[in-house]
């Protein structure tokens, strides 16, 4: 059940934005599709809703083959990045606007829109026109319009990346509330590798049209299948063939086994953590993540000849 | 500043001159006698046959063109194709021609030599120096209105609000009636009022296409024109006010759409006399 | 604008409106369909009737004496015209967006008069006050000046509302720099302002042209319609059709044609190019 794509392309003139993806995503979890721009994470999310058409590759929806559906059909729930609002009507019109058009009975569509405005905290919000709303607001009412047909799923399309840093944070930890509540099958795309690994159950990370690699938030920064999902879901030194985590150096002021000498360069400090800038014999530039209290209690200073351990070096053979 | 006054001067001391001066005086002459000969001069049967057979071809020409105005817009706006561009330009053809050929090329095209005449009829159906040949020529010279507003505004409004609803359920119909059409309507109706007064004021087509026949092919403008040339100048004035004032409640309407359509969040509507960035040229921009 | 993915792709998606109860493909057969019924027919048949006799009686028709009287009085009359208003058309297009008046945009409603007052009554309106009975005696009724006087009413707007939206878009801060470099008002406006609104001017003067050259209700009043002295090529067309000639009339028909459309994708390109930018 849930959602299956399989073998699915797609193809806008000369540039291929799906090629050859398959995912799975299990009935009633909360996935994101994380990746940088033009990683074809959209275009995968709009042909599962319907409104674009792949040029190859099924869409199942449920166990049941969605692909020739149309979007009407389908009976998912779209949130778009910029609201989609209906700007005509008021936010009781737009979220009854699903149940007018399945022409529910007047008392009942009263009552449901009330409920999901509750639930999405509008309530007493209803009689005002979009645009008297803030960018959170307009998202909640896109969303509560979304689930009030009771879709079989949500599809978030970027859905907080018009808003300011703080109501993106918020509605994050919102919306994985309200997913606990409501269990719908959920998947949203980003490309804030940290709100997908705050919000998601499953990540699914895409690259130039192809699945680099799925799995949950600590499979994916623990154990990545390639350089480019773990540069992508946290930050990297390249050592030679290896890749190291910053937080993995650790700093010795003497030699140790394995341990390589390093000049430190510049030390900032960021909050709690800090970044130590070094350059490595050969030129290579590296950095550290050190708390403050290893940093006091090393003593560095910029120019400082000091040795560097790698902890956790990961490597992967060059694809063929 | 000199030059401010300057400038001030020459621009209303020619638009006094060229537009508020004969246009006051027209009121002037018509009013001179009182209001007993003008409205005589208007409830003569033939004065009253001119004003409902033009009120009859703007009920006609004006929904005709509107149905075809918004579904052409969406045609162009909403589906990608290379002959847009040439849809584009026939629209745009209206423009370009003087009304005496618009009206001549009725003529020849229903006309007992022409293509559709001989056919027509022996149908019975009589185009040319008759009612039917007058609305063919009011659609022709108004084409272009609804079009060319509805296009911009569906342009600006995007396709966002229209695949939301499409998720939500709704069909191509149910999209357009309750989404699209609500998001355009200030842009159509500031094109349906510029296509009224073109129509209200057809005058070259309409006088070769219907034969000028008193009281039976006449419409308002018609009937100034042959009231004046037949020296009953209460008739012609009366029927010029008449008309003048219709023109001047298009301009309140257009002034009034025009802040309306800039509120609901558009740029001003395209004026008629300006370029409107054709369907091809905007394809490249975006 | 649009939350669409990947930068590149400009295509509309397949789902979300296709035409209400249609397809594209009926949808284009229908606009087809009506263009060509109300607009290409007809157009075809004056092209087809400008032939009938041939190339040599196309040439005969458009080469009479009286023909080429009236293609030369509306061209050159127009010429005057858009000359006249691209210079005042600009003014008011000045003064209509930088000065500060009361009543501007009662003002700014009023340019539009000409294109929702009917021909007719803006020729008996202009007659009225400069014709036989004029008040004030000025009497240039039957006359060239008639003319001028009538196109330039009916194409008053055309520059103005050319010019408007480029004078209201420019950027203010170029002028101050010119000024703070030390130029004086006329020449900043001769090599600031000007340069900038030229698009608009050209255009604006393109449209009138056209607009112009095919003008008929204004002047059929006013100018006494006098073969070879005040006759414009529309009321030539007319006559020959009232007479009888209507292949003659198709062949001046066709060549005012040419040139209007000639001049309708010049202003086209304009538009397209501005775009561009």
């Amino acid at each position: 059940m849930g959602i299956a794509v399989e073998g699915a392309r797609k193809r806008f003139g000369d540039f291929q934005a799906l090629d050859d993806v398959s995912i799975d995503v299990p009935d009633g979890s909360l996935t994101a599709l994380l990746g940088p721009s033009g990683s074809g994470k959209s275009t995968l999310l709009r042909a599962i809703a319907g409104l674009e058409a792949l040029d190859a590759g099924q869409v199942a929806i449920n166990g049941r083959d969605a692909t020739a559906t149309p979007a009407q059909k389908r009976e998912v729930g779209f949130v778009f990045q910029h609201y989609a609002a209906f700007k005509h009507m008021t936010v009781f019109g737009n979220v009854a606007f699903g149940l007018k058009i399945r022409k529910w009975a007047k008392p009942q569509i009263g009552d449901r829109v009330h409920e999901l405005l509750r639930l999405v905290q509008l309530d007493g919000l209803a009689e005002r026109y979009p645009d008297q709303l803030s960018g959170g607001q307009r998202q909640r009412m896109a969303l509560a319009r979304a689930l009030a047909v009771e879709p079989q799923v949500l599809l978030l399309d970027e859905p907080f990346g018009a808003l300011d840093a703080k109501v993106r944070k918020d509605l994050r930890t919102w919306l994985r509330r309200l997913h606990d509540e409501m269990h719908v099958t959920t998947i949203f795309v980003t490309h804030d590798q940290e709100e997908a690994m705050d919000v998601a159950e499953q990540l699914v990370v895409m690259n130039e049209g192809r699945v680099e690699q799925s799995g949950s938030a600590d499979d994916l920064y623990d154990h990545p299948a390639n350089e480019f999902v773990m540069s992508f879901v946290g930050e990297v030194n390249r050592l030679g063939e290896h890749f190291v985590r910053p937080h993995d150096m650790t700093v010795l002021l003497d030699p140790d086994e394995g341990s390589e000498q390093a000049m430190v360069q510049r030390i900032v400090a960021l909050g709690f953590e800090v970044r130590v800038e070094f350059v490595l014999a050969d030129g290579t530039e590296v950095w550290a993540q050190v708390t403050r209290a290893e940093l006091q209690k090393l003593e560095l200073r910029e120019g400082q000849i000091v040795h560097l351990r790698a902890g956790q070096r990961k490597s992967f053979s060059v694809a063929a | 500043m000199t030059a401010k006054w300057g400038l001030r001067g020459l621009a209303f001391g020619y638009l006094g001159l060229l537009l508020l001066a004969p246009v006051a005086m027209i009121f002037y002459k018509t009013f001179e006698h009182g209001l007993g000969p003008p409205v005589d001069a208007m409830t003569s049967p033939d004065a009253l046959h001119a004003i409902w057979l033009t009120l009859l071809m703007v009920a006609v020409a004006v929904p005709l063109n509107t149905v075809f105005g918004v579904g052409c817009a969406l045609l162009l706006v909403r589906h990608r194709w290379s002959g847009n561009a040439v849809i584009d330009g026939i629209i745009n053809l209206p423009f370009a021609i003087s009304p005496i050929v618009i009206g001549l090329s009725l003529y020849l095209l229903y006309g007992t030599g022409g293509w559709f005449g001989p056919t027509l009829s022996e149908w019975g159906v009589k185009v040319l120096f008759s009612t039917p040949g007058m609305i063919l020529a009011s659609i022709f010279v108004s084409l272009p209105f609804v079009v060319r507003e509805t296009v911009p505004v569906l342009q600006e409004i995007g396709t966002e609000q229209e695949q939301a609803a499409s998720t939500l359920g709704a069909s191509a119909w149910q999209t357009f009636w309750r989404v699209t059409l609500p998001a355009i309507r200030w842009g159509v109706a500031y094109g349906v009022v510029l296509t009224t007064a073109r129509v209200l004021g057809e005058f070259g087509a309409v006088t070769i296409v219907s034969g000028s026949i008193s009281g039976q092919t006449e419409t308002l403008p018609l009937f100034v024109a042959r009231a004046f040339e037949n020296f009953d100048e209460q008739g012609a004035y009366a029927g010029a006010i008449v008309l003048a004032l219709l023109a001047l409640t298009t301009l309140l309407l257009m002034s009034v759409g025009g802040r309306k359509a800039k509120a609901s969040g558009g740029s001003t509507p395209v004026g008629p006399g300006e370029v409107a960035i054709s369907m091809s040229s905007a394809k490249e921009v975006s | 604008m649009e939350g669409h993915p990947a930068t590149i792709s400009t295509a509309p998606p397949r789902a979300g409106l296709r035409l209400p109860g249609v397809g594209a493909g009926l949808g284009r057969g229908l606009v087809g369909l009506y263009l060509s019924l109300i607009v290409l027919l007809p157009l075809a048949a004056v092209l087809d009737e400008s032939l009938s006799g041939g190339l040599g009686a196309f040439w005969d028709s458009v080469s009479g004496a009286q023909s080429v009287a009236a293609l030369k009085l509306t061209v050159i009359s127009s010429l005057i015209v858009v000359a006249i208003n691209a210079f005042f058309g600009t003014i008011i297009a000045w003064v209509l967006v930088r000065d500060e008046l009361p009543g501007k945009g009662a003002v700014n409603a009023l340019i539009d008069l000409p294109f929702a007052l009917p021909t007719i009554v803006a020729g008996l309106t202009l007659l009225t006050l400069y014709g036989a009975e004029s008040p004030i005696g000025l009497d240039i009724a039957f006359t060239r000046v008639a003319i001028v006087v009538a196109l330039c009413f009916v194409t008053l707007p055309f520059v103005t509302r050319a010019v408007q939206p480029l004078l209201m878009e420019m950027d203010r801060e170029m002028e101050d720099a010119a000024t703070s470099l030390g130029a004086g008002g006329f020449t900043v406006f001769r090599r600031i302002i000007f340069p900038n609104l030229l698009p608009g001017i050209l255009a604006g003067v393109l449209l009138a042209f056209a607009r112009a050259l095919g003008e008929y209700g204004s002047l059929i009043l006013i100018s006494g319609n006098i073969p070879f002295k005040t006759e414009v090529s529309s009321v030539f067309i007319r006559s020959q059709i009232e007479s009888g000639d209507v292949s003659g009339a198709a062949a001046v028909s066709v060549v005012l044609l040419a040139i209007s459309l000639a001049l309708l994708v010049a202003v086209s390109l304009f538009a397209r190019r501005g775009a561009r930018k």
